[in-house]
């Protein structure tokens, strides 16, 4: 992607959550900073926040259990909020779900903002609902998240384990807004690592311009399905 | 947990306490009280029943996939499954499965994804979510879309491949087999007896599932 395109970027810290309104024509570059991140993301329709991103319905679709270049991310409404335009990675955390406080106090300690300032442990369930709540979306909102750079692994039998060192330094993955989308992120620890040390890792956030997805887009003829999805997707701007 | 885990019940359908039939598509919505069983019967076989629970004193703290396969790392729902909520309530424990394994990933049908998922000309087609909307409205106390979140499909087998892949297997439920639950947290359970025609989930012809409730000293 031409570097005179990134129209901002930040880096958010380990454990931080950040929230941005992704707009059409613009793209998301997450880079993981030192190998091992983790970002749990949910997405919003920004404009009627009641169509929001839908695992079942991104995972049905497509026939998938993780996440790489390709591969789209829908609403409940049949349309897609971001596509996977970018990926080093490869495999990128569709269902674990996110951490909440009875987790990080029992796997990392108790911990206090009076004891430790800035380092407290955060999880991800509350990082959702806070930076929710600044966009006026409360626990009725909460819905399944993606977790980025993180991947999990279905046995035979149905049991999930959490591969380590998935995700190396440097390593990045690139979403596309297809529509206006209410981004919200964290990088608290995915709940499946076995990590017993409180240490989420920094991501760098990176907001571009890009073009359109072209009629031959590598996310819309992927699959039958997806090039409906974008179908559905286009004729909501008509 | 490993394999196929079958568990029967002792308890006697004459002695239940509520029984209902839910023809093929319909929705249905019910209270049940902590400490009661409630089970569901897959009354003709192979038929995907889209279930949804909520803590009945706070209907914002709802069943979540993620969590209930989260702490149990196994996304298969079978005996001994605690359905955990989005603050981390437990809402029912499964404690009989003579099907043995449920899905909790594939989520509900509607309109607009059988739109992607078949044909734009599929619209018509009745779906679950459909059906959550519609019994959510007559409940009336304020449900919405919002409320529908990822379900249970009862019967239901998406077995997910060592690849990442996400597939739709033949059902491996057959007339008669039932999954039954303990209430742990008052709840209201809501239920879609899904219309599916365009793929395997209810094989191709949808057929009505039963309902029973029991009042714990029944047990």
């Amino acid at each position: 992607m031409n570097e005179t395109s990134v129209l901002w970027e930040e880096t958010m810290h380990g454990g931080a959550a950040w929230s941005h309104v992704l707009k059409r024509g613009t793209a998301l570059l997450i880079t993981d900073l030192q190998g091992g991140a983790n970002v749990g993301a949910v997405f919003y329709n920004f404009e009627c926040p009641a169509e929001r991103y839908n695992m079942p319905d991104t995972l049905k679709a497509q026939h998938i259990a993780r996440l790489t270049k390709g591969f789209v991310l829908y609403s409940d409404m049949g349309r897609i909020l971001c596509s996977i335009t970018e990926d080093s990675v490869g495999w990128h955390d569709p269902i674990g779900g996110t951490s909440s406080a009875k987790l990080v106090d029992a796997k990392y300690g108790p911990s206090s903002y009076q004891e430790q300032r800035n380092d407290y442990h955060k999880n991800g369930h509350d990082a959702f609902l806070i930076e929710m709540g600044k966009w006026g979306l409360g626990p009725r909102d909460l819905a399944s998240n993606v977790n980025f750079f993180s991947r999990v692994d279905v046995a035979q039998e149905g049991t999930m384990s959490f591969t380590q060192g998935n995700s190396k330094a440097g390593d990045y993955v690139g979403l596309r807004a297809e529509m206006n989308v209410l981004v919200i992120l964290n990088t608290c620890q995915h709940p499946l690592d076995p990590n017993p040390k409180y240490e989420p890792k920094p991501v760098r956030v990176s907001i571009r311009r890009v073009a359109a997805p072209a009629p031959d887009d590598a996310c819309r003829i992927s699959r039958p399905e997806n090039g409906r999805g974008f179908t559905l997707t286009e004729r909501y701007f008509l | 947990m490993s394999g196929i885990n079958l568990v029967e019940s002792t308890l006697d359908p004459a002695m239940a306490i509520y029984s209902q039939v839910i023809p093929a598509g319909e929705p249905w919505i019910h209270a049940i009280k902590k400490g009661q069983y409630f089970r569901i019967v897959d009354l003709q076989g192979n038929q995907a029943v889209d279930t949804l629970f909520y803590n009945a004193h706070d209907y914002s703290d709802r069943y979540s996939a993620q969590d209930t396969i989260q702490q149990q790392r196994n996304i298969y729902l079978t005996s001994g499954t605690k359905l955990i909520s989005t603050n981390g309530t437990v809402l029912l424990t499964i404690v009989a499965d003579t099907c043995g394994r449920h899905d909790t990933l594939g989520g509900a049908c509607a309109t607009e994804s059988n739109m992607v998922r078949y044909a734009l000309e599929k619209r018509h087609m009745h779906a679950c979510r459909n059906s959550f909307l519609k019994a959510v409205i007559e409940w009336d106390h304020g449900m919405t879309k919002r409320d529908i979140t990822s379900n249970i499909n009862f019967f239901m087998n998406v077995p997910v491949t060592l690849e990442g892949k996400l597939t739709f297997e033949d059902g491996i439920s057959d007339p008669g087999k039932y999954v039954e639950m303990r209430v742990e947290t008052d709840v209201l359970a809501l239920i879609s007896n899904c219309p599916q025609l365009n793929n395997p989930c209810n094989a191709y012809d949808p057929t009505p599932v039963q309902v029973l409730i029991w009042d714990g000293a029944a047990k």
